[in-house]
C-alpha cells in the first residue's frame, strides 16, 4: 500500500509540473503586474519603476522566470507579490487553514447528508419522501451557488434583526476581535462557519445524493443482497452491512473527482460572506495580475486535490476488501 | 430493419434456408416508424421533459422575442427608480431607472447565448477529438488523452476567470474561454463511448466489407455515439450557465452596459434589503433555465438509449 501511495505521488508530480508551467504561462501573458504602479498619478518616477521591474523578475525572459520560481520553490520562496510588504508563503499559511476548515466540514455535511438521503431514497423507491428527495435534488443542482449564499446570508441577518441580537454570523471567519478562551474562540469561528458551509454543502449534496440513491439501488437489487435476506438476516444488518457498504465505493470516486469544483465552489461562497479565505487571495492576485500569487493558489489546491484522490483510492482499499494494492 | 429483412427474403441471397414461398415481409403490418419518429415517442412519455422543454421554449421566446418588443430597453433609464414591481415595470426598477424585465430578458439571451455556443463548441471539438483518439488507440490515444487530462487539472473557475479578466468582456469570448476548457470532460465521455462501440460486430463487419476509417468513424461511429452525446451537451449547457453566471458574479464575466443573469445578481446583492426584486428575478431565471435543461436531459437520455424498451416499435 505504501508503495502504491509513493507511486501514485511519483506520476503526479510531472502532471503538476506540466500544470504548474501552463498556468504560469497564462498568468504572465494575461496582463502586467506593473499596470497598476503605471496609471498611478502622478507617475512614480522611472527608478521606482525600474526597481519594481526587477523585484518581480520582469527583465528575466519568461522561461528563465518559471524556472526561478521553480528553483525557489524548493527554498521556500514563492516568488515576489505586487504588493511590496506580502510574504505569500506566510499569507497562504493562515489563509489555507481559513479555507480548508471551511471545505472539509462542507464535505463531511453534504456526505453524511448524501448516504442518509439516498439510502432512504432508494430503500422508499416511488415513494413521498424519494419524490421529494429528487425533487429537492434536481432544484440544488440547478441553483447557483452564490446566488443560494447571498439568500442564506440575508435570512441570517434577518433573522439576527428578528431576535435583536447577533445570534448569527454573516460577514467574516471570524470576529474580528477574537474572544478570549480556547473555547469561546472555537465557538466564535463555528458560528461564522454555519452559513457559509450550509451554502457549500447544499450545492454538493445534490449530485452526490443522486449518485448514492443510483448505486444502493443497484446494490439492493443484486442476487447477494436477496441471498443475506433469504438466510435469515435482519433488514437492518442486509441494508448496513451489505448493502450500504458496497454503495459506498461509487460515492468515493465521485467525492474525490469532484474536490475541484468544491474548492471552485469554496472560492464563490468565501466572495459571498467576505472570508479572506484563499478564495479571496487568488481573485485579488488576477485582479492584480499578480503572477506567483496565482501561483501558490494553484500549488496549493492542485497538491490538496492529488493527495484527496490518494485517500479516495486507498479507502476503495477498505471498503471493497478484493482491491489490493502492491 | 425492414430493408435488411426484404434483402434476405430475396431468392438468390438465401438459397437453402428460409421459406421455400416468397413469405411476406411481416406477419401483419404496422406502419414503419423511423429512428427520430421512434426517439420523439419515447421522449413524450417522460411528462416532466416534455413540460419542461415547453418552459424553456417559453423562455426563449420570452427573452427574444419579448425583449425585441418590451416598451423598455435594457439599458435605458427611465424616470422611476428603484419602483417595486407594477403594471409598468413587471419585475420593478433598479436605483438608476433601468427596468429589470427588461434586464433579466438581455441576461437571459446573453447567459443562454454563451451557454449554447459553450456546448456546441466543446461538442464538437470533444467528441471529434475523443473519437479519434478511441478509434485510433495506441500511441494517438495516449498522447491526445493526455492532453485532455491535462487540460481536465486546470482548475476551472480560476483559470476561466484569468482568461476572461485578459480577453474577457463580449459574450462570445467568453463562450470560448469556457468552451476551451470544457472541450476535456466531452472528448473523455466520448472516447468512452467510441471505445465500446469499435469492439461492436457491426464495425468489424463495416470494416471487413472495405470500409475506411473516414467513413466507419462518421457514418457508423458518430450516428450511434449521437445519444449519449446529445445528452451530454444538454446537460453541457445547464453546466455553462451556471458557469457563466458565477464568473459574471465574481466580476470576470459579461461587463456593463451589456448584462447578464450573474452579473443582474451580482448587482442587486447589496441592496436585498431595500430592493429584493432586483435579486429575485435574474436568480429565478438562472434556476429555471438549468432545472429545465436538467430534466429535459434526462427525458433525452431516456429517449435515446437503445436499450429502452418501453415504447415498442
Amino acid at each position: 500500500m505504501l508503495a502504491f501511495a509513493v507511486r501514485r505521488i511519483a506520476i503526479s508530480v510531472p502532471i503538476l509540473l506540466l500544470s504548474s508551467f501552463i498556468v504560469f504561462m497564462l498568468a504572465s501573458l494575461s496582463g502586467n503586474p506593473l499596470n497598476e504602479l503605471l496609471f498611478r498619478n502622478p507617475p512614480p518616477p522611472p527608478q521606482v519603476i525600474a526597481l519594481e521591474t526587477e523585484r518581480l523578475r520582469l527583465d528575466v525572459p519568461l522561461l528563465e522566470r518559471y524556472w526561478l520560481w521553480l528553483s525557489g520553490l524548493f527554498a521556500g520562496d514563492f516568488g515576489p507579490s505586487v504588493q511590496s510588504n506580502l510574504d505569500i508563503g506566510s499569507e497562504l499559511a493562515s489563509r489555507f487553514l481559513v479555507t480548508m476548515r471551511l471545505i472539509l466540514v462542507a464535505m463531511l455535511v453534504a456526505l453524511l447528508l448524501a448516504v442518509v438521503v439516498g439510502v432512504v431514497s432508494a430503500v422508499k423507491q416511488y415513494s413521498k419522501t424519494d419524490y421529494s428527495a429528487t425533487f429537492v435534488g434536481f432544484l440544488f443542482l440547478a441553483m447557483p451557488s452564490f446566488w443560494f449564499a447571498i439568500l442564506l446570508k440575508q435570512w441570517g441577518i434577518e433573522f439576527n434583526n428578528a431576535v435583536g441580537q447577533q445570534v448569527i454570523y454573516t460577514i467574516g471567519a471570524s470576529s474580528v476581535n477574537p474572544p478570549d478562551g480556547f473555547w469561546s474562540n472555537v465557538a466564535d469561528i463555528a458560528g461564522h462557519m454555519v452559513l457559509p458551509t450550509i451554502s457549500l454543502a447544499l450545492i454538493s449534496y445534490a449530485a452526490w445524493s443522486r449518485y448514492q440513491r443510483a448505486s444502493m439501488l443497484e446494490v439492493m437489487n443484486s442476487d447477494y443482497i436477496r441471498l443475506a435476506r433469504a438466510k435469515g438476516l435482519s433488514r437492518r444488518r442486509v441494508m448496513v452491512k451489505h448493502g450500504l457498504r458496497n454503495a459506498l465505493i461509487p460515492l468515493t470516486t465521485v467525492t474525490a473527482l469532484d474536490l475541484a469544483a468544491i474548492i471552485s465552489g469554496a472560492v464563490v461562497t468565501e466572495t459571498v460572506f467576505q472570508w479572506r479565505g484563499m478564495g479571496d487571495f487568488v481573485l485579488n492576485g488576477i485582479r492584480t495580475n499578480d503572477v506567483y500569487v496565482v501561483m501558490a493558489w494553484l500549488l496549493v489546491t492542485a497538491t490538496v486535490v492529488i493527495l484527496f484522490n490518494l485517500v479516495a483510492d486507498l479507502l476503495y482499499a477498505v471498503l471493497d476488501p478484493r482491491i489490493r494494492y502492491v | 430493419m425492414s430493408d435488411e429483412r426484404t434483402r434476405v427474403a430475396e431468392p438468390g441471397s438465401a438459397p437453402t434456408a428460409g421459406p421455400s414461398t416468397p413469405a411476406p415481409d411481416r406477419e401483419f403490418t404496422v406502419a414503419e416508424r423511423s429512428q427520430f419518429q421512434l426517439v420523439l415517442r419515447r421522449f413524450r412519455q417522460h411528462r416532466l421533459a416534455v413540460v419542461s422543454l415547453g418552459v424553456l421554449v417559453a423562455l426563449v421566446l420570452l427573452a427574444y422575442v419579448g425583449g425585441a418588443l418590451w416598451r423598455h430597453d435594457f439599458g435605458e433609464f427611465t424616470p422611476d427608480n428603484s419602483q417595486p414591481p407594477s403594471w409598468e415595470h413587471p419585475f420593478g426598477t433598479d436605483a438608476q431607472g433601468k427596468d429589470q424585465f427588461a434586464q433579466v430578458l438581455r441576461g437571459t439571451q446573453i447567459s443562454l447565448q454563451i451557454a449554447v455556443l459553450v456546448a456546441l463548441f466543446s461538442t464538437v471539438v470533444g467528441t471529434v477529438w475523443g473519437a479519434v483518439a478511441g478509434y485510433f488507440g495506441g500511441l494517438v490515444d495516449t498522447v491526445m488523452m493526455r492532453i485532455s487530462d491535462l487540460i481536465l487539472t486546470l482548475p476551472l473557475l480560476v483559470v476561466a476567470a484569468m482568461l476572461a479578466h485578459r480577453f474577457g468582456g463580449s459574450w462570445w469570448l467568453i463562450s470560448l474561454v469556457i468552451a476551451g476548457l470544457y472541450w476535456a470532460y466531452v472528448s473523455r465521455v466520448s472516447r468512452g463511448v467510441v471505445l465500446s462501440l469499435r469492439e461492436k460486430e457491426f464495425i468489424e463487419a463495416a470494416e471487413a466489407m472495405g470500409a475506411g476509417d473516414v467513413r466507419i468513424i462518421l457514418r457508423h461511429l458518430v450516428p450511434n455515439a449521437l445519444g449519449s452525446i446529445i445528452v451530454n451537451a444538454t446537460i453541457l449547457i445547464a453546466v455553462a450557465i451556471l458557469l457563466e453566471t458565477a464568473l459574471s458574479y465574481l466580476g470576470f464575466g459579461v461587463r456593463p452596459p451589456d448584462t447578464s443573469l450573474g452579473l443582474l445578481v451580482s448587482e442587486a446583492q447589496t441592496a436585498l434589503t431595500t430592493r429584493p426584486w432586483l435579486f429575485y428575478f435574474p436568480g429565478l431565471f438562472i434556476i429555471l433555465i438549468a432545472l429545465t435543461i436538467n430534466f429535459i436531459g434526462d427525458g433525452l437520455r431516456d429517449a435515446l438509449d437503445p436499450q429502452q424498451t418501453k415504447v415498442r416499435a
